[in-house]
Order: C-alpha cells, then structure tokens, then sequence
C-alpha cells in the first residue's frame, strides 16, 4: 500500500506521535498463536445444548405442536414453544421507534419461510437436542408460496406476513422510499440519449469464520451473564429485555471478541431464546448456529432488483437518472427497511445530477429473511450504478474513465437527498487511479479538483 | 476458443454511519495510580483491530504512548452504549467519543501537573513518551506517572473523561426524500484487468489497481488490511458468492464451504492499494469509515473488463461461467461469426 501524502496535504496535519503510525496490533500475538479466546471457548458444567426444530416448508399454517416424543428422547431436558417466550412477537428496530412488530421467535400459528424456527430442544449434548428435534412432530397445512419480488407485488400474491398487506414495507412516504430532486421528465425530454437497464442480485452470504451463537449462564442472583458474538452489545441486551420481560438489569453481555461478522450478527436471534432457556432450566445453555444454519437459516445480504433510466448528452452530462429498486427482505424486516431507505439516500451515486427520481422499495418474499451484509443498501447499487455509466460512457462513444470526471460531484454541489456535498475525492482518487493504471485522459481532467469547479 | 483480456474502471462514494436514532456511542477514560489508560467501552471488536485504533485515538489526545492505553469493551455491566459495529460507524463514531472522554481526562491530568510543578496549566504540553513539560522548557518537567500518582494519593483529583457521539436523528422528508443520511463520505476508484476463456466462460481477475479516500490513515497497515481483504471480498462478490444459485428459486443452496464458493488462493488477484487522505471535518483526526466501501467498487470494474474483453453484458450477480456463457452464446446467435 502507498499512501499519496501530496493530495490533500493543507488540510492535514502529518505530525502527530501515534495516529498516522503503524503500530503493531495488541491482539495480534493471541490471534496468530489461538490463545484469543472467543465465546465459545468457555465451557461450563452442565451446560445444555439448544437445536432448532425448522420448517421444512416455504410457507404453511401450523394445525399441531407434538413434543411427545420429543421430551421422552434420552438427554432432552426440556422443549420450548411458542407459549413458553413471554413477548414472542418482535422486530429488532422496535428500540428506535421502527416497527412494526412482525417476527415470532418460535412460530406460533403460521411459517413463512423454509428453516424458520418452530420448536427449541435443550439436551445433554448437541447429538441429543438433534434427535430430539427430529423427534417434533408438526402438522402443517402447506400454503401458495411467492418467491419473485414483482410477483409478490400483485395484488392476487399470497399474503407473506400477516403485518405487511401487499409484502411491502408502508413508509410513511407510502410503499416506497422516494427522493425528487429537479425535473426529472424535463431532464429526459432534454438528453440526446435515454438509456434503461435492469440489474440483478442473488441473496450472499456473510462468512464469517465463528458462526453465530452464544452460552449463557444462570449467574444464581437472578441474572443472566450471556457470552456472545454480537456486533451490538446493546442491542442485543435491549431487544432480548423486550422479547423476554425481564428488566434489563437482570441481563449481563460479554462479548467483544468476534471471529468475523460482515453484518450477519446484527440480528437478535440466538440470545433471547437461550436466557429464556437457562431461565426454564437453571442451567448454562448454548445455542452455537451450524455452518449450515449460518449459510441458511441465518440473515444473508439481500437479493435486488435495480432498473435505472439515465438520460444523457453527447457532451458527456448526465441530465436525468430514475432509478427504482427493490430490495427483498424475505419473510420478516429484520434490517431490511432501513437497507432500502438507505438505498435511496445512495444514488444517483457519486455524480451531480440536476433531475433525479428515486423510488425504493421492501418487498417481503417466502425465503430467509434478509439483514445487514458489509455495505448495506448500497453494495448492489454500485455494481448497477456503475456498470450503468459505463454503458453510458460506450452509446455516446465516450472514454468511460472522462466520462465519470464529467459528472463527478465536487464540494458544495446539492445531492438529491439536498445535503450539500463537502469532503468530496472522487476526482482525485480518479485521477491517481488514471495514473496508477496507466489508463491516459485528457489533461483538463488532471487539473480538475473535488474542492471547486472550474471557471 | 481463446483467453481473452478486458480493463473496466469503477468509481464509488460511500456513507460513514447510519441515520437512524441518531447513531450514538459512548466512552469513558481514566487513568490507573502509575498513569496508565483505560477506555472503557461496549463497542464489539469483529477482528478488523478496533481495540487498536481506539488506544492510538486516546493516546494521540491524551499524549501517552499507545502502549499506555488499555482498551476494557463489551462488557455490559462495566461499559457505556454503542450503538454496534456496523455500517462504517466504528471508528468515526467511537472514536470521536474517545476524543472527547480523553480531551477531558487531559485537562485534569494538566491541572494536577500544573499544580505539581506551579506553572500554569495553559503553559503545559505533553512529549508523547510519558511527560509534561512547560512549553519551552522542558527541563520543567514532570512524568505522567508522578502525576497520576499526585492525582490519586495527593490531590484527589479523578483524572478521568466522558466521551459521547451523537448526531440529530434525521428522519426523510416523505415528498422530497430530503434527509441526512450518513456524516462523511469516502471514495474510491478501481481498474480491475480480467482474462474470459470464451469456451468455459470462466473469469480470472488478474489484478485489481485499487485507489482509496479513507480520510486519515490512523494505522496505515490496520488500513492496508482493511482495505486489501474488502477488495478480495468485491471479486469474491462478483464472480463467485450467493446463498441461491438460481434465485428466485431456492434450491441448490450452498451449506458449506465446499459448495458455497469463494476465490482460493489461487483466484487472488495481484492487488495494488493506493490511499489519498482527505480528513473528514467531523472525523477523530480526519477518519472516514472505510470498512464497507473497499469491497463494492470491484464488482463493477470486474463487470465492466467482463464486457471489455468478451463483448457481453452479465447484469445479474454473481457474473458465474455459466452465466458468462449463456451471454456468449446468446451473443453468437445474435451476431453469427462470420
């Protein structure tokens, strides 16, 4: 790596004693040696072992909850339904006021998706909740499922979740985000060339080293001490408090240290329903996703679909960008409403646009709810916004690198959102990226700055 | 049949925190009796190094060695919220908390210096190793370990800070959309160059040219491995990783490593990291969030190499052989060799 101190160096200053050092990592001894020691190196006596019982279906009203069986298997000490979480009915972003409530912990009435959890087994030994989960006994009656975001938006679609008539998100702004800024019919009546395009995205996958999972422990004071891998340490205390009905006060995290998260531990799934296990039980309990479960069960980034109408000069101005996406959210909210109103605030990208239109849309599908992934809301939108501008760049016969200095925002430009744009470097990581790769453009573009425009 | 190169180009912004509930975190300092730091915080490190970052943040500002400072997190019952470790927030938000919690701590530790040496406190500095000096004169002189010492056995003095981050929660205008969704931005542009083999529609990058504004550098190596592991992530995204192969359709899900696939260490890319430095003014020494814009220019420019040496556009993610050929075979129909 090089650091290119030339740029930007009046707004710095380089003389400091220890940021702008490359000091070694204090942790780094203990990672590279395995003496780190993460959650779930903590081993406690008789510490129970929580398995989900999932559904095996897309979509299925639940006539009957059998635990017979389940509750006879050797090493199952106890079996958790719907009934036994006292506020069973939540969604993570309830604690800044964003609802509505929408996800069961343990399905009670209906499942929505393949793998949603139905039945908790806490056992001996993992072997044991495993075969004790396979011992539930659920009677369904299988419902129409809907896979496809613009099939889930007609109006004769299976209805996905009771708490979002149409499967998509009510905004206070409607079914959608919006963001107008200009005219953006004016723009398109103006540009010499219209061009739209549809992008899309398959759900990914985290991938984190340590899946997802906590131990928790009955501290014998009437607390709760749970060792966990959560990104957010808050909250997980906070939505597990709701979820369970117990004052925070009763509820003790540690965690810290964390094997890779890249969004996927930003849900609260795994905490509640194991203090309220070690609640029932008075014992540890450990509920530790495996890698399938992390691949599967577990929130993956999601899939979008992203049409975007650009009209644009032969100069190289881009004069008009309309842009509808949809993200799918799965059965449940989770993260998904931000990620889209997030989505909306992106575009139309790095580039002053004078007439832009954004309409962003969550759509709930029969499928693994999605959450936050490692550039959340934008990631996809990027791969569309910039593939768009080198489509654009190739029909009006332009370098696709100049065509991008054109329309670069610059410091004080309104974006569409109408924040002021400041601490803009586009240009100048455009124009070390031009040298860098040897990929020439005209001069005029060398001496362009993101700090003003030229006269 | 033939191995074909292709050069595409991307350029991306990309927002530092999140808007919703105003994106708080909190940090408290204080030193030991021999004048060490503890931060203490419930802020989650996820192995990209926050711990470290965090004690070169208090030590700059206090004016210790990073050696001096120990960071205490995630513990609930002992730190102050944070909102989480996500969206880019880290540093910038937890690391202005710990600027303004050790701004104060420093205060009180110039105070007691002060009193110690019977200067004014105003005429203090600090040398970065473990002193205070008067400005000018650093024969007059006192270590942080007397001072912490006079502070905790002699003056009574807590030398100690509260730091909190908090920005006005911004709810979007729900005509207009008008809404402040993120503090700072960084930047970045990539020129990805890629060989296609036109008979199997496999890709391989060859190397990635990646160029960076990341604000401030605060460990410039912690940045290099941020920003080097975020570019092999954007290939991985392009070319390989999805949970559902044949989305909207759910079968045929990855459940494991050997059939969700990822670039091995045969598929890297020779990778080249450039950083320009442009400081955020609201950022702790100019920091901007860069956790998650370093791994999403590399998509599009792998897209756009794709073009540049086949001809065909994949517009659906991951851009697979078997998409890549599907493409090259629609484009011969199209356009018959002749």
């Amino acid at each position: 790596m090089e650091l290119r101190k030339d740029y930007f160096s009046d707004e710095r200053n380089d003389d400091l004693n220890e940021i702008g050092h490359s000091r070694t990592r204090s942790d780094t001894p203990g990672h590279v040696t395995g003496r780190t020691a993460y959650f779930a190196d903590r081993t406690f006596p008789g510490l129970l072992h929580l398995k989900m019982m999932r559904s095996p279906h897309h979509h299925a009203n639940i006539r009957s909850i059998d635990v017979s069986e389940a509750e006879k298997h050797p090493g199952v000490i106890r079996v958790l339904t719907a009934k036994d979480v006292p506020h069973n009915l939540y969604t993570i972003l309830i604690l800044i006021q964003v609802g509505p409530e929408d996800e069961t912990v343990l399905a009670d009435k209906k499942v929505s998706w393949k793998g949603e959890a139905v039945v908790a087994v806490l056992a001996t030994s993992e072997r044991a909740a495993q075969e004790g989960a396979a011992k539930v006994k659920v009677e369904y009656e299988v419902l129409p499922a809907v896979f496809d975001m613009e099939e889930a938006l007609k109006p004769d679609a299976p209805l996905v979740n009771e708490h979002h008539p149409g499967n998509f998100y009510l905004y206070d702004s409607g079914d959608h985000r919006k963001v107008r800024f200009g005219d953006v019919e004016a723009g398109f009546a103006m540009a010499d060339h219209i061009l739209e395009q549809t992008y899309n995205s398959s759900p990914i996958e985290q991938a984190p080293l340590e899946t997802t999972g906590c131990i928790v422990t009955p501290d014998g004071n009437d607390r709760f001490t749970c060792y966990t891998d959560t990104q957010a340490m808050f909250f997980t205390l906070d939505n597990a408090s709701i979820i369970l009905q117990m004052p925070g006060h009763k509820l003790h995290m540690v965690g810290g240290t964390v094997g890779g998260g890249f969004g996927g531990k930003v849900d609260v799934i795994v905490e509640p329903i194991a203090i309220l296990a070690a609640k029932l039980t008075g014992r540890p309990v450990s509920f530790i996703y495996s890698r399938e479960e992390e691949m599967q069960i577990s929130s993956p980034r999601a899939a979008e679909r992203i049409v975007i109408r650009d009209g644009v000069m032969n100069d190289g101005r881009l004069v008009a960008r309309k842009v509808t996406g949809y993200t799918d959210a799965g059965a449940y909210s989770r993260h998904s409403p931000y990620g889209a109103q997030k989505g909306a605030a992106h575009y139309p990208g790095p580039y002053t646009v004078e007439n832009v239109w954004i309409d962003t849309y969550c759509v709930y599908t029969n499928r693994t709810p999605s959450s936050a992934m490692r550039g959340f809301g934008v990631t996809i939108a990027d791969f569309a916004l910039e593939v768009q501008m080198d489509k654009l760049a190739r029909l009006i016969g332009m370098d696709p690198l100049e065509f991008r200095f054109i329309n670069a925002y610059r410091d004080g430009d309104m974006k569409a959102h109408r924040q002021p744009t400041e601490g803009a470097a586009l240009i100048e990581c455009m124009q070390e990226a031009s040298r860098v790769a040897d990929w020439p453009v005209a001069d005029r573009f060398y001496e362009m700055s993101s700090r003003s425009r030229e006269a | 049949m033939a191995l074909k190169r292709g050069r595409g180009v991307a350029a991306i912004n990309y927002p530092t925190g999140m808007n919703l509930g105003g994106d708080p975190s909190q940090a408290l300092v204080h030193s030991t009796p021999t004048g060490s730091f503890m931060v203490t915080l419930s802020s989650v490190d996820l192995g990209q190094g926050l711990r470290q970052v965090m004690s070169q943040i208090c030590a700059e500002t206090i004016g210790v060695p990073t050696e001096a400072v120990t960071i205490d997190t995630a513990d609930t019952d002992t730190g102050p919220h944070c909102m989480g470790t996500f969206a880019s927030r880290g540093t910038h938000r937890i690391g202005n908390a710990i600027v303004q919690a050790a701004r104060e701590a420093r205060d009180v530790m110039l105070e007691v210096a002060a009193e110690e040496l019977e200067v004014d406190a105003g005429d203090l500095e600090t040398d970065g190793t473990g002193n205070i000096h008067v400005k000018g004169a650093p024969q007059k002189s006192i270590s942080v370990f007397d001072t912490a010492l006079a502070a905790h056995f002699k003056h009574g003095r807590s030398i100690s800070g509260r730091g909190m981050f908090l920005v006005p929660r911004s709810f979007p205008e729900t005509e207009t959309g008008a809404m402040k969704p993120a503090t700072c931005y960084a930047h970045a542009c990539v020129v990805a160059d890629v060989e296609v083999d036109d008979e199997t529609g496999e890709v391989s990058v060859l190397s990635v040219k990646n160029v960076y504004d990341v604000g401030r550098a605060l460990n410039p190596k912690m940045v290099e491995q941020q920003l080097v592991g975020g570019s092999w992530m954007g290939i991985s995204h392009a070319l390989f990783e999805t949970t559902e192969p044949y989305y909207p359709d759910r079968d045929n899900g990855g459940t494991d490593f050997n059939q969700y696939l990822m670039p091995g260490p045969g598929n890297l890319a020779d990778t080249e990291t450039i950083v320009i430095e442009r400081p955020a003014a609201d950022g702790p020494y100019g920091a901007k969030g860069v956790g998650e814009m370093c791994a999403n220019p590399q998509i599009p420019a792998v897209a756009n190499a794709i073009f540049d040496a086949v001809g065909v556009r994949v517009d659906t993610m991951p851009i697979t052989p078997e998409r890549v050929l599907r493409a090259l075979k629609a484009q011969s129909r199209e356009a018959p060799a002749g």
